[in-house]
């Protein structure tokens, strides 16, 4: 009896423990808090602010595709850059309602990521980050040669983008780019969390920790790297939407390397798979980058290779790695 | 005419087919370590680039500042790349072998970040102009043809490296070990072989013959702070088309990618890189262990 109610115990303390996992915890709130009290308490760096909120929704995605599904990418870019481009090129050639530009942005951005990952995701290890790489490289050099479309290096001007709904206009102090960014990124949160907590997101975790043993329980690995993926790819395709149309401009960098490599710093350093990963690496990265690479961009590439090398080196997990083992 | 249009037709075919076989053989060099070190010690190395930068970094800067003859200047970029790869493998590399991908691209592309501005604080952000020396300059009569000498030279030069790395790793004892390594590494281990001075000394090797194509292939790819991560994708490519751990799939992965390369840009300037990125994919989707890679 007594060994049966133990056995029952434990079990409600498990159920209990899985139900938790799901519910707000109050912490959650903490970065929300902290995007609209700056909005107050900064006025003059809300054009950075817009950036940065924009940038979390792109590492946000990231995370998804990284932390989530386990696929190492080198070009999580492809997805961003054809996002801004779309965008882009809408506000450039007489069609600057923010919303629905937003809206075509992800909607391509996605089915990119659905057509390349339809392709390359039959792959593993070093031929996917290969893959990946060779797709951002691709579009790329298609953007490069797409010159009367894209600007080519000189980038893509002339947008004119719309107030939002007719109402906002972007103002040359970013108050509603930051208003809209914060919205944009709000909502694409919960998308994530909303995965990430649901039965398909345990199997993208199951997969990534055992793939074999989640083909072998009859799991459809493949598909469900292939949603995840779509979805990264739109959701990162709406935040290149959100940096073109607060910014007026999409120059190549958009679908580079290094964009795609930031990213994975951004996320290295806040925490790999833990969706707060971005709300920690994005600030911290940009805020330093704003500050630094003014005065130097030469030795801010330095230190910032050198901060890499001691994250992976020696605090594994990142910010929110370290705030874990510091708690008791 | 119609004969000077053949004579044209043949002319462009041995024109691509010369220059990128010298494209080839730069790329081989530089990528063959990387093979080594993805297969043998399962380390996705981004920043193998960055030792290529700093042999042509080496070379040039002895040749143009100190006078250093090119033969002379040449082995001591290689024996720079190979020194430098050493401390790196000893203190960084050697805790990730066989580690999570990730970890592995990250420290390897903070390297390459670190490469970027070390090469831009020693000698600016300006790409290093490399000059042959005067008995590789102009041109060398075959017979039928005249051929740019310093090409010919890379060419020859590396044909012979090639061939003195194949002999070397069926012949001596030490190419015999890396084969061992890569069949089978904890039997190699249990029959006593060193694997961790194996590694070390193969790294070096590798990051040697990488020094060695940066500087010999000064001229075809450029110098610049951003070398490492500007032709990463070229060494990434030949690498995973010809399959991990090999050293002769690289060889043939580098002719196709060269050839290939070379040719497209000269047919069709307008749309050359593609060529190369649909094949790699289309390569991978039907070999994604690479044409000579083990599945």
């Amino acid at each position: 009896m007594a060994a049966g109610a133990e056995h029952s115990a434990v079990r409600d303390a498990v159920i209990d423990a899985f139900a938790r996992r799901h519910r707000l915890h109050p912490l959650e709130a903490l970065p929300w808090l902290i995007a609209v009290a700056a909005y107050f308490a900064l006025p003059g760096y809300l054009s950075l602010g817009a950036q940065i909120l924009a940038t979390i929704l792109f590492v946000l995605s990231a995370d998804l595709v990284l932390g989530y599904a386990g696929i190492v990418t080198l070009g999580h870019a492809a997805f961003f850059g054809t996002g801004a481009y779309v965008a882009g090129i809408l506000a450039a050639n007489g069609w600057g309602e923010p919303i629905s530009g937003l809206i075509a942005a992800a909607l391509i951005a996605g089915l990119v990521g659905f057509l390349s990952g339809l392709i390359i995701l039959r792959t593993t290890g070093l031929a996917l980050l290969m893959q990946t790489l060779v797709v951002a490289t691709t579009l790329y050099e298609a953007a490069n040669k797409a010159g009367r479309w894209t600007g080519g290096d000189d980038g893509l001007q002339g947008m004119q983008v719309w107030p939002i709904f007719g109402l906002f206009r972007f103002d040359m102090f970013g108050r509603v780019a930051y208003a809209y960014c914060l919205i944009v990124l709000f909502l694409g949160w919960l998308v994530a969390r909303r995965i990430v907590h649901s039965p398909f997101g345990r199997a993208l975790i199951g997969a990534r920790e055992n793939t074999a043993r989640m083909h072998a329980i009859g799991a459809p690995v493949a598909r469900r790297r292939l949603v995840i993926y779509t979805i990264a790819a739109a959701l990162a395709g709406a935040s290149g939407a959100l940096i073109a149309q607060t910014t007026s401009f999409v120059g190549l960098t958009s679908l580079s390397l290094e964009r795609s490599g930031n990213a994975l710093i951004m996320l290295i350093i806040g925490g790999v798979g833990r969706l707060y990963g971005a709300f920690i690496g994005v600030p911290v990265f940009m805020i330093a980058q704003d500050r630094f690479s003014s005065i130097d961009p030469v030795y801010w590439y330095f230190w910032l290779g050198l901060l890499m090398i001691a994250v992976v080196v020696f605090a594994r997990g990142g910010l929110l790695g370290l705030i874990e083992r510091l708690r008791p | 005419m119609g004969g000077n249009s053949l004579h044209g037709v043949t002319d462009a075919i041995v024109s691509i087919g010369f220059h990128g076989l010298a494209f080839a053989m730069v790329l081989y060099l530089i990528s063959v370590g990387l093979s080594v070190t993805m297969g043998l010690m399962g380390f996705v190395n981004l920043a193998h680039g960055v030792f290529a930068m700093l042999g042509g970094y080496v070379m040039i800067r002895l040749m143009n500042r100190y006078g250093v003859p090119f033969l002379p200047a040449l082995a001591a970029a290689a024996i720079a790349a190979a020194l430098a790869s050493i401390p790196l493998e000893r203190l960084l590399y050697r805790r990730f072998y066989g580690g999570e991908e990730l970890d592995q691209v990250l420290l390897t592309m903070g390297l390459i970040f670190m490469s970027v501005a070390g090469a831009t604080f020693v000698c600016g952000p300006l790409t290093q102009q490399m000059e042959p020396p005067r008995w590789l300059s102009g041109q060398v009569d075959l017979g039928f043809r005249h051929f740019p000498a310093y090409r010919s030279f890379l060419i020859l030069c590396g044909a012979g490296l090639v061939t003195a790395l194949w002999l070397g790793l069926e012949r001596t004892r030490f190419g015999a070990q890396i084969r061992a390594a890569v069949d089978n590494l904890r039997m190699a281990q249990s029959v006593g072989i060193n694997t961790s001075r194996l590694f070390m000394l193969t790294f070096a090797l590798g990051s040697g013959l990488a020094g060695l194509g940066g500087g010999l292939g000064a001229d075809l790819l450029a110098i610049s702070p951003s070398y490492a991560l500007q032709y990463l994708v070229y060494f990434i490519i030949v690498v995973a088309v010809g399959g991990l751990g090999s050293i002769r799939g690289p060889f043939f992965a580098a002719l196709l990618i060269g050839i290939g390369d070379t040719g497209f840009k000269y047919l069709l300037p307008e749309f050359g890189a593609f060529f190369i990125y649909a094949l790699t994919m289309a390569l991978l989707l039907w070999r994604p262990q690479g044409l000579f890679g083990r599945a």
